[in-house]
């Protein structure tokens, strides 16, 4: 359930689930979220669901917050069927030329590189959520021993493919784009699609991910 | 009688926009469209076009475009320097005034005027290819029309139902440079130490040469976080001014990332969203806290002088 509601500025909600991250308050997100874009509220033209936050924007021309609160707060969720889950297998390189970030890591978590990709390579994370570039999935959880805060100072420039760890996740920057995670390797695989129409995701909120290594050479022919 | 542009010189960012498109921060895709909705719609508005039709926008220096075909109109707002070539004579032209031009005559936008961007419509149509509802290019996820990308130097921009205006049409309208943005304290801004939030709220802050249409990051002094430098990642909109770890801020613009982990210190309010975008690099701004009740206000203010220009075109 929503603990809080508050504004983030003057053209949005801001729906808090409580402190925990995990599946339990994220499924709630998502059941929102759901029922929501369903619904098609008069004025509301964005959501965009988190691990534990929905962010509701809507159209100050058209309506304004204490009326998208009042109708939130109002909300008759409905059991949402939720779309069959899959497991996907991501190809990573793990060469120098990508992973940009590993001595950082090997700094932060006190662990030598080799120990950082075997906790890493081939355990099942679980999609959150997709977004801040198009695409781009959010997976969890890594192991307490793997948790890093993000750079000090935001790259300007992330190369597509870049897989990246910060705190308790992993994800992969499906377009190059400023970014602040630790990036560990790339992959050659498209992970968002925009031909697309109805599904340009390859990863959806519930989806599996398990991450295998490749070798460069794998990674320079993945694509012919 | 087919109608285009022959585009000579691209410019520096330039790109077709419109309103933007909605529902999509769910996958990761941000609303897009024309940064300075004010001078997007007085441009439709001075052709009498309806007001959500696709314009050229561009960044600094436009681009200079070369016209083949029929008579047809066209107009250009915001703070712009740009000059109508004649085949026997050049002029200096003036934004928010409609001109027309024939078969090979040439449009050079040769810069904004402390400002940042301009916008360029006709009256006909470009022809453009929609995604999910919009035209408005982002080139950071190649989505929209033009393959995604800024428009380019060589490259054609064909057009159909063209026809030029009959009537002059003029507005008096001066785009005033913002040095005070208001907004609206930011979800984490408890995150700041006292310190940090006189300094948020007290200090100058400078528009560094990293400003896009994604984001504009700040320079200044630093804003000390007591708490943590890091939040889970969660949605954005735009005007979110968010601080990572180096104190320094960032505020996202409209084809900012949907979802992001720095603590949020403020809002800008969506009256000042226009101005904010058109400050260039080296301006000097101030931030002035101001509750949700007066912004509600202030940008149905906004909206009545947005209308008002739009009536004396009629």
């Amino acid at each position: 359930m929503i603990k809080n509601i508050s504004n983030l500025g003057d053209a949005a909600l801001y729906c808090d689930f409580g402190k925990e991250v995990n599946k339990e308050t994220n499924s709630q997100v998502i059941k929102y979220f759901k029922n929501l874009k369903k619904k098609e509220i008069q004025g509301i033209i964005n959501l965009t669901p988190s691990y534990n936050k929905l962010i509701i924007s809507f159209d100050l021309k058209k309506t304004n917050f204490n009326e998208i609160k009042k109708k939130i707060e109002n909300l008759d969720l409905n059991e949402t069927k939720f779309e069959p889950k899959k497991r996907i297998e991501i190809p990573i390189c793990c060469n120098d030329d990508f992973s940009l970030d590993i001595g950082r890591l090997e700094k932060k978590l006190s662990l030598k590189r080799d120990k950082i990709y075997e906790n890493f390579l081939d355990k099942e994370y679980f999609c959150y959520m997709t977004g801040f570039i198009a695409g781009m999935p959010f997976l969890g959880d890594l192991d307490k021993n793997m948790r890093a805060d993000r750079l000090e100072t935001p790259r300007v420039k992330v190369p597509k493919g870049s897989v990246g760890l910060t705190e308790q996740f992993a994800n992969v920057y499906t377009f190059e784009s400023p970014g602040g995670w630790n990036i560990i390797g790339n992959t050659p695989i498209e992970i968002f699609d925009s031909s697309k129409i109805e599904n340009p995701n390859l990863i959806s909120p519930g989806d599996t991910v398990v991450f295998k290594q490749i070798s460069l050479e794998n990674y320079k022919n993945y694509n012919e | 009688m087919n109608s285009f542009f022959e585009v000579i010189r691209g410019g520096i960012n330039t790109t077709f926009q419109d309103d933007g498109r909605n529902n999509l921060y769910h996958i990761g895709i941000p609303f897009s469209g024309a940064m300075d909705k004010r001078n997007y719609i007085l441009a439709n508005s001075l052709l009498g076009n309806k007001k959500n039709k696709p314009v050229i926008e561009f960044a600094y220096q436009g681009p200079l475009i070369k016209y083949k075909g029929n008579r047809i109109s066209f107009v250009i707002t915001g703070d712009v320097i740009f000059k109508l070539i004649k085949k026997k004579n050049e002029i200096l032209g003036n934004c928010y005034e409609n001109y027309i031009i024939e078969d090979g005559d040439q449009i050079d936008i040769i810069s904004t005027n402390k400002s940042v961007y301009g916008y360029f419509a006709i009256s006909g149509e470009f022809d453009l290819k929609y995604q999910w509802g919009s035209c408005s290019i982002n080139t950071k996820a190649k989505i929209g029309s033009n393959n995604g990308e800024k428009i380019q130097s060589n490259q054609k921009i064909n057009i159909s139902h063209v026809k030029p205006n009959q009537f002059k049409k003029k507005l008096n309208y001066t785009n005033t440079k913002i040095e005070k943005i208001r907004v609206i304290k930011g979800t984490n801004f408890n995150y700041f130490s006292n310190e940090g939030k006189k300094t948020f709220f007290e200090k100058e802050f400078v528009v560094s040469k990293l400003a896009d249409r994604m984001g504009m990051r700040l320079e200044g002094p630093k804003i000390e976080n007591i708490v943590d430098t890091n939040i889970r990642s969660e949605g954005l909109i735009k005007g979110v001014i968010q601080v990572p770890a180096d104190g320094n801020p960032i505020i996202m613009l409209s084809d900012h990332g949907t979802i992001g982990g720095y603590p949020k210190i403020g809002v800008v309010i969506s009256a000042d969203y226009d101005k904010l975008v058109q400050l260039s690099p080296g301006s000097k701004i101030k931030f002035q806290e101001i509750e949700l009740s007066d912004a509600e206000t202030l940008f149905k203010l906004y909206e009545m002088e947005t209308q008002n220009l739009i009536s004396q075109l009629k």
